[in-house]
């Protein structure tokens, strides 16, 4: 077999494997639909105050996105640490692949559940607040959309690998939910902010995914904000992929691999 | 014939022998509830605290600070007193899920619950030192928050501001105690606790003053911890004396020792039914 098509087999392999896994998960699963629709409510609820229905509907769209990065800053970084507290991150280390391609799959399928949330919280936002989200351009939504969750994955995956050398490091995944709320244009435009904050927000690749999605859902040419989304999300799965080898090697050094 | 030892008799709780004593009983109120919170909350790691307990809740706080903006409704001292308060529901049920989830976890809480030691006394002792830091975060999130946005509380709110606080840590404590007995049979704790947390974030006017939700939900949130301590603080933040809050303080008061109540009526209840389903250590 070549070495592309193993590639391939692995990575689809481990992401069914993992979507599986995730989908009964009852903290990756179920909590990740149900969490940010709190935060949807309270956002939904703040906007409602305003009076203004155009509010309602940024709020309700920027809401839905919203959980997907919820799904990708705590899961993704907790899911190593998973591994290690099961005891399988020194077989998954071990295994006959770059690690690369046995953590990648795993934030992908924590993407792909991603889009329960997004979905739910749009129904609920439409049954019980009665927002109507409407897309101007669906096609143009639909990849913004997956190049979104794309880049979402490969940004979960440079999470996810610090943790193989630092057993602490699933607490940045806690850390990072809400500035990448509060950064990434969901709820909040980002003129609201000084500009080295902005400069900050634009080295996100959600951010980049929000704005094409509202671009998608307004009519106009989402394509450019999409690209640079992509890009954002290629150089995140890079750097990832370089600091895995350099961690990995440092975690054998330091014996760190089985400690939980 | 072989021997399997002598039966068991003693009910769950009761002591050993002669009579509950008051000094054992403060041991493991004072003593082993420090231990305990040491051995089980294992966020107090600096790694993981300072990131969780310290900086997250200032981040809440800006988010819904800068959402209010984007909303134009409220000002920022609201959502910095409302966010800062409501945040001490994290530790306060982590905390005491992890009191049962943690002994679950290193296999231990088949012993606790098999010594003779004094239910009330075994709680209580490790309910206090999640109050303390339950109140910590909130006031450092409180200050840093109220700093960042430039929310300028004056000197002579802050005791009134910390009392409050003190009673908002303690009633969701015994939210935290009633959540406690349920980890005794629901295994996934983290789940439940950031449920919870939800449910608080939305019905407790934290983000959204009682009397601009819908009805039905204030009514909710006035049975509720921290939605009478968030009032209470506000107010006080407002300028009002401690004597004004005093009914607020006294309602989330009477709150939380009902929520302690039930909790410790509901560890009592669902150990004796995790001992008869042999559910105690299921992981």
């Amino acid at each position: 077999m070549s070495g592309v098509r193993r590639s391939v087999r692995v990575l689809f392999t481990l992401w069914w494997l993992q979507l599986k896994i995730v989908a009964v998960s009852a903290f990756d699963g179920i909590l990740n639909v149900i969490y940010p629709l709190f935060f949807a409510t309270t956002a939904f609820l703040m906007f409602g105050q305003s009076g203004k229905p155009e509010a309602l509907v940024y709020a309700g769209l920027g809401a839905a996105v919203m959980g997907t990065w919820s799904a990708m800053a705590t899961s993704a970084s907790g899911a190593l640490q998973s591994q290690r507290w099961q005891g399988t991150l020194e077989l998954l280390v071990c295994a006959p692949t770059r690690l690369a391609l046995a953590v990648l799959p795993v934030t992908a399928a924590l993407a792909t559940v991603a889009l329960y949330s997004l979905v739910a919280t749009l129904v609920w936002g439409r049954v019980v607040f009665g927002i109507e989200v409407q897309i101007a351009s669906p096609v143009a939504f639909v990849v913004a959309l997956a190049v979104t969750l794309a880049s979402l994955a490969t940004f979960g995956f440079l999470l996810s690998v610090t943790v193989v050398r630092y057993r602490t490091g699933w607490a940045l995944g806690n850390l990072l939910e809400y500035p990448g709320w509060l950064l990434c244009g969901f709820l909040v435009p980002l003129d609201l902010f000084p500009t080295w904050v902005q400069w900050l927000a634009q080295a996100l690749p959600p951010t980049w995914g929000m704005a094409a999605i509202r671009s998608a859902a307004a009519g106009q040419a989402p394509w450019g904000e999409i690209a640079v989304c992509a890009g954002l999300g290629l150089g995140y799965a890079v750097l990832a992929t370089v600091l895995s080898e350099r961690l990995v090697d440092s975690a054998r050094r330091n014996a760190t691999l089985a400690l939980t | 014939m072989s021997e399997t030892g002598p039966a068991v008799t003693m009910r769950p709780g009761a002591p050993a022998s002669g009579g509950v004593s008051l000094l054992a009983a403060l041991r493991v109120v004072f003593v082993g509830g420090v231990i305990s919170f040491r051995a089980l909350f294992n966020w107090l790691n600096p790694y993981i605290y300072v990131p969780t307990m310290l900086i997250s809740p200032v981040f809440q706080i800006l988010l819904f600070a800068y959402v209010g903006r984007s909303a134009g409704v409220a000002d920022d001292g609201f959502y910095v007193i409302g966010n800062a308060v409501q945040y001490a529901s994290i530790p306060c049920l982590f905390a005491m899920a992890n009191t049962i989830a943690g002994e679950r976890f290193t296999q231990t809480l088949g012993i606790v619950l098999s010594t003779p030691v004094n239910r009330v006394a075994l709680f209580i002792g490790r309910s206090l030192p999640v109050v303390a830091n339950g109140w910590f975060v909130a006031m450092v999130a409180l200050f840093v928050g109220g700093r960042v946005l430039g929310v300028d509380l004056p000197l002579r709110v802050w005791p009134g501001i910390a009392l409050c606080v003190v009673v908002a840590s303690a009633s969701c404590t015994g939210l935290g105690l009633l959540q406690a007995s349920i980890a005794l049979r629901v295994r996934s704790t983290a789940v439940l606790s950031n449920i919870v947390f939800g449910v608080l974030l939305v019905f407790c006017g934290t983000n959204v003053a009682l009397d601009a939700l819908p009805a039905w939900m204030a009514g909710v949130g006035r049975v509720l911890p921290l939605t009478h301590a968030i009032e209470a603080a506000r107010r006080v933040a407002g300028g009002a004396g401690l004597g004004d809050v005093a009914g607020l303080l006294a309602r989330e008061a009477a709150l939380g020792v009902a929520f302690t109540v039930a909790g410790l009526l509901a560890l009592r209840y669902v150990e004796a039914q995790s001992r008869r389903h042999a559910t105690l250590e299921l992981q």
